[in-house]
């Protein structure tokens, strides 16, 4: 915007900042690519040239022009990062981009995952690992302990090992095979970092099977519970379509983090979900 | 003195003139109980055709900062599987007194009958009609709501396959409103609707020079175009006896007031579910009451159409 040249400054001086209004944040704003990282062999970190207001837990809707526009975890605000697994058509159109090239977003919207206590377990299955490691550095910066569980299918599949060590973290690795950290699932370590260090409160973003089962293992250790929800969406963010409900809830704005009290009452939570046509399938 | 915000549609009692617009929120039964039990006089789930519809890809719905425009493309599980979903929902409601409205389109004239027919089996209050999608079987393609004869032999096909009232939704982007509304009265519509969104409108990117919805046009909706839906019901409800419900831009309850002024027995409320939240529909009852209150107004029935009246002249 600063680089077309139209005389932006004057415009909005003399229209006393109407102008303000009229291009809002609201409407797709393009950025460019700052730095793409390879995390495995499928998932990249695309670091944005954009600082953005955010909290864990809050997502942008990602453009690419001419296929679609999704919802899509941040990493972080500031910069704007997100870790992507190229995994249907939209995400492999993300993955051919690199520094410099361009994509658009909206946002971020949704509520943000709140730390309450003074340890916090946090438990990232598959790429929900992103949002975790931006809730583990709001945490720590607060003066809070984190424990982490990275879950993966298999050691092929486990992402952000080394970037939670950074942090002065280290995480318990699960797989499903026993390929690399503990074998099972991350309901497993979480429960071992319960029976150990232990911790006042869990937090979880990833296959939602795994999110129910780690909301009942909450609830029986009595803890509290947030969870990230993801949901197809539309309208995304702006809770106008109706399509991302879940018995009721709008997960684009009055979630997607949502409370394990809440969801433990939705029988949909964990077992169906809508896709484009609305019409509700097992996960 | 007590307000009475019941009105009558078509032999329905309505506990307040507060509906759900179609195309907002209407997606599954715990949504519509919620907006029920929120306050909404009738509630309108997803409007359904006859195979299910994925719409449009992103971005469907856009926040332009003046409005809202969306290009949804109409997805819908198909009339089967709403019929599935939402089996018994009358019984849920009961308890709300809220009104169900079933909500439905499709691309020929026997096509809105069929799936008429087979919505009867939610026992919906009413049937709100959408014509403003293109007519497959006509020459040009254009809007059963734009042309008199299209959106009237609809009405004909649905009436004669169904005996619950039918609303039909008319659109604002025509040339001659009060045409079509008389064309769809004379064959049997029992209330129409004023009005659906307002367009078509585009929107360049300027980083692509492209149309930023999918769909690259949508409709646009919001308190911006409330001029526009007042002039339409007044001059519908000018031309047609059957009821008017007033939809497009009501956002408080002053917007109610001045939509049964112009003629309106009820109004539709869908993109202020954005501005102002889910719970708008209940704010705005309460707004409507207050202001009938403070005036000493019994009912909505002392000022409608008030518009139409002659004006006192003062000497």
């Amino acid at each position: 915007m600063a680089e077309s040249g139209i005389g932006h400054a004057e415009w909005q001086a003399s229209v006393g900042g109407l102008w303000q209004r009229s291009a809002p944040a609201t409407m797709p704003r393009a950025v460019r690519v700052r730095e793409v990282v390879q995390e495995n062999y499928r998932t990249r970190t695309y670091v944005l040239d954009c600082e953005l207001e955010a909290r864990p837990g809050q997502y942008i809707m990602l453009w690419l022009p001419r296929l679609d526009e999704k919802p899509i975890s941040l990493v972080s605000g500031s910069p704007l990062t997100i870790t992507v697994a190229d995994v249907g058509p939209f995400t492999h159109a993300l993955s051919q981009l690199g520094p410099g090239d361009r994509l658009h977003y909206r946002g971020p919207y949704g509520k943000p995952f709140e730390a309450t206590g003074q340890r916090l377990l946090l438990v990232g299955g598959g790429y929900g690992v992103g949002p975790m490691h931006f809730l583990a550095r709001e945490a720590l910066s607060l003066g809070l302990a984190c424990e982490v569980v990275i879950g993966a299918r298999n050691g092929d599949d486990v992402l952000f090992v080394e970037r939670f060590q950074a942090l002065g973290v280290a995480p318990v690795v699960t797989t499903d095979d026993g390929s690399q950290g503990m074998r099972g699932m991350a309901t497993d370590g979480a429960r071992r970092i319960l029976d150990g260090p232990g911790a006042d409160a869990l937090y979880a973003c990833g296959p939602e099977k795994m999110m129910r089962a780690l909301g009942e293992l909450a609830e029986a250790r009595g803890l509290p519970c947030s969870l990230s929800v993801e949901r197809y969406m539309k309208c995304g963010g702006l809770s106008l379509c109706g399509a991302c409900e879940v018995n009721g809830v709008l997960v684009c704005a009055e979630g997607p983090v949502l409370d394990w009290q809440l969801l433990k009452s939705l029988p949909d939570f964990g077992r169906l979900h809508r896709g484009r046509t609305a019409a509700r399938q097992p996960w | 003195m007590a307000v009475d915000l019941a009105v009558d549609l078509c032999g329905v009692r309505l506990k307040n003139p507060v509906l759900m617009a179609s195309g907002i929120l209407g997606v599954g039964r715990d949504l519509l109980l919620r907006i029920a039990r929120g306050g909404a006089g009738g509630v309108l789930p997803k409007s359904c055709c006859l195979e299910p519809r994925a719409g449009h890809p992103n971005p469907t719905v856009l926040d332009y900062g003046w409005g809202v425009a969306n290009a949804v493309g109409l997805s819908n599980p198909g009339v089967e599987a709403e019929i599935e979903e939402l089996r018994g929902i009358r019984e849920e409601l009961a308890p709300t007194r809220t009104a169900l409205i079933a909500s439905m389109f499709e691309a020929t004239v026997e096509g809105f009958g069929e799936v008429a027919f087979r919505l009867q089996e939610l026992e919906p209050d009413l049937i709100e009609v959408n014509i403003s999608c293109p007519n497959t079987e006509s020459d040009l393609g254009r809007m059963f709501a734009s042309e008199p004869h299209s959106a009237a032999a609809v009405v004909r096909e649905i009436k004669r396959r169904v005996s619950v009232p039918i609303i039909m939704k008319l659109s604002p982007n025509v040339t001659d409103i009060a045409e079509i509304a008389r064309a769809c009265e004379a064959e049997g519509a029992d209330a129409l609707a004023c009005c659906n969104t307002v367009g078509p409108g585009m929107f360049i990117d300027l980083e692509t020079g492209r149309p930023i919805l999918a769909n690259q046009v949508g409709g646009l909706s919001g308190p911006a175009f409330k001029p526009i839906t007042v002039a339409k019901v007044y001059e519908v409800s000018r031309a047609v006896q059957i009821p008017v419900v007033a939809v497009g831009g009501v956002m408080t309850g002053a917007d109610v007031i001045e939509m049964v002024m112009a003629g309106a027995r009820c109004v539709g409320i869908g993109t202020a579910a954005y501005y102002r939240g889910p719970e708008v529909y209940g704010l705005v009852v309460a707004e409507t009451a207050a202001w009938l209150e403070e005036r000493g107004h019994g009912s909505l029935a002392e000022i409608q159409g008030l518009a139409h009246r002659e004006p006192i002249l003062r000497g």
